[in-house]
């Protein structure tokens, strides 16, 4: 199973441990990326708010740049900003030829042309649909018993494209969360709005989303997200999110390659688990704890050094 | 309504803006399915309906003194569930370009965040956080600014997430891209 993978700016930056886990994980389950070589900045929320074309010619640069350098496979993303400016771009071209020829005006300027053959997907789809929680099962060997999981979806790798799951109601981080032996924390908050760029340019707005989510999350373990913004907004807000509504909205933040990592018995320095903001003893305890209480303590990692060898891959049966 | 504020709008080309939002929104039948699903309509002066009548009406006054579209946060709610599929995110997208364009001193606080971000991309290719937040903090000229960010500045930089390094490097990958998109669009 190979893709072209595009980390996009954030996970060279403030979401490195997302990038990392990523590649971690999917190693693990014998996915193979191939990252687009010179790929540059998708607009992020920035282009749109500044210029129609640039929003749609920054992605399209992206996508065509991969179209050129290998055999047609499909375009790998973790950030849901990125995923969206990707496939909107890849959706508006297809039924606009008008807008594809503009598109490609612009990209002339590099000698680049787009022709729209390549399908992009998000990180999520991927794990969920291409593998599965079946693929992944195997695998495990450090099972998450007893952790309660809040999995946390965002906006723009359901809206508005709905392409694989449902756009209201998300449901397909939870058999990955079930195969990794931790519990589905019941909650209707998955696919509500983090409030984006607005801890930057209107605090007090996104601090009150924020607030909404975590105090909803409250009696989960962790909350589990698959964007570098909504993570960011989740776990470096809390302070400031829980003296607005006065309530405790401390709570533990992982990326979803980060929970899966932990149950492939990953070591937590290839899943950046040292670099969350929100990652508190008392949910690594029951980690531990959970680690010990399944009979199986040692990871993949342990084993591999005891029979005298290398850790190569943690998919590997030891 | 101030006069100062009206003569700001007046030396607009913000008909032109106006008239490009209303044909998108040309077939609203103002039913408020907008303003029900926007997870920031509590945070408005005009609702996302109201607004989207002003638009209608081409109340450009109306529309440019209210804060409704630098509000949206682009979660796709309305879009998704708009009973007549009208692209409504794309169309607050649209009011936020023409704030930017013409730079309209109300919604600096906004829209220079997003200007400085691009820049960076200019430059870089790829952004360049430290960069843009600096030429930012620069524009906006409020000491107390910065503060708001240095907590998390600093716990990004202990995590080894944030470079403290000026990029130095100024190649301008992007250069032609930008030029380009910018000569076909101010001349459509």
């Amino acid at each position: 199973m190979k893709y072209h993978y595009y980390p996009g700016c954030s996970l060279e930056g403030t979401a490195l441990e997302y990038d990392r886990s990523t590649r971690a994980v999917l190693a693990a389950l014998g996915v193979e990326l191939s990252e687009i070589e010179g790929w540059s900045c998708c607009g992020a929320s920035a282009a749109e708010a500044t210029s129609a074309l640039l929003a749609l010619v920054l992605p399209a640069r992206n996508l065509a740049l991969a179209e050129r350098q290998a055999a047609p496979m499909d375009v790998l993303v973790p950030c849901s900003a990125c995923y969206l400016n990707l496939k909107t771009v890849q959706e508006k071209t297809r039924t606009d030829s008008g807008l594809a020829a503009t598109i490609n005006t612009v990209l002339g300027e590099e000698q680049l042309h787009l022709h729209g053959r390549l399908r992009v997907r998000h990180l999520l789809d991927v794990l969920a649909a291409d593998l599965g929680a079946e693929a992944i099962r195997p695998k495990v060997v450090r099972p998450l018993t007893g952790l309660r999981i809040a999995p946390y979806y965002g906006c723009q790798c359901l809206r508005p494209y709905a392409d694989f799951d449902d756009p209201e109601l998300p449901v397909s981080m939870e058999p990955l969360i079930r195969v990794a032996g931790a519990e589905v924390f019941p909650w209707r908050m998955g696919g509500r709005c983090c409030g984006a760029s607005h801890m930057s340019t209107q605090r007090e707005v996104g601090t009150a989303l924020v607030a909404d989510i975590l105090d909803a999350a409250r009696g989960a373990d962790a909350v589990v997200t698959v964007c570098p913004m909504c993570q960011m907004n989740l776990e470096a807000f809390q302070g400031a999110a829980g003296r607005a509504v006065g309530k405790d909205l401390h709570i533990s933040v992982l990326y979803l390659p980060q929970l899966i990592g932990l149950a492939l018995g990953l070591g937590a320095g290839e899943m950046g688990l040292d670099m969350n903001l929100a990652f508190h003893a008392g949910v690594k305890q029951k980690i531990a704890f959970a680690a010990a209480a399944t009979g199986t303590p040692r990871t993949a990692r342990d084993k591999a050094r005891e029979h005298g060898r290398g850790f190569s891959a943690a998919g590997e049966t030891c | 309504m101030n006069p100062s504020a009206d003569a700001e709008i007046k030396t607009t080309h913000a008909p032109d803006e106006i008239e490009q939002v209303r044909r998108m929104v040309q077939s609203c039948i103002q039913c408020g399915t907008c303003t029900g699903s926007c997870p920031n309509a509590f945070a408005m002066d005009l609702t996302p309906r109201q607004l989207w009548q002003h638009v209608l009406l081409g109340r450009r006054e109306a529309v440019f003194h209210s804060r409704t579209f630098t509000l949206c946060s682009a979660c796709y709610f309305c879009t998704l569930r708009c009973p007549r599929g009208l692209p409504l995110t794309e169309a607050m997208h649209a009011l936020k370009q023409a704030a930017a364009r013409e730079r309209l001193p109300r919604y600096r606080p906004v829209t220079a965040f997003f200007r400085h971000f691009m820049e960076s991309v200019r430059r870089h290719g790829r952004v360049n956080e430290l960069e843009f937040m600096t030429l930012y903090f620069a524009e906006m000229k409020n000491p107390l600014l910065p503060l708001r960010y240095s907590g998390l500045g600093m716990r990004l930089t202990a995590k080894g997430k944030l470079p403290l390094r000026w990029p130095l490097r100024r190649k301008r990958p992007l250069e032609a891209l930008f030029r380009k998109a910018a000569e076909l669009e101010e001349g459509r």
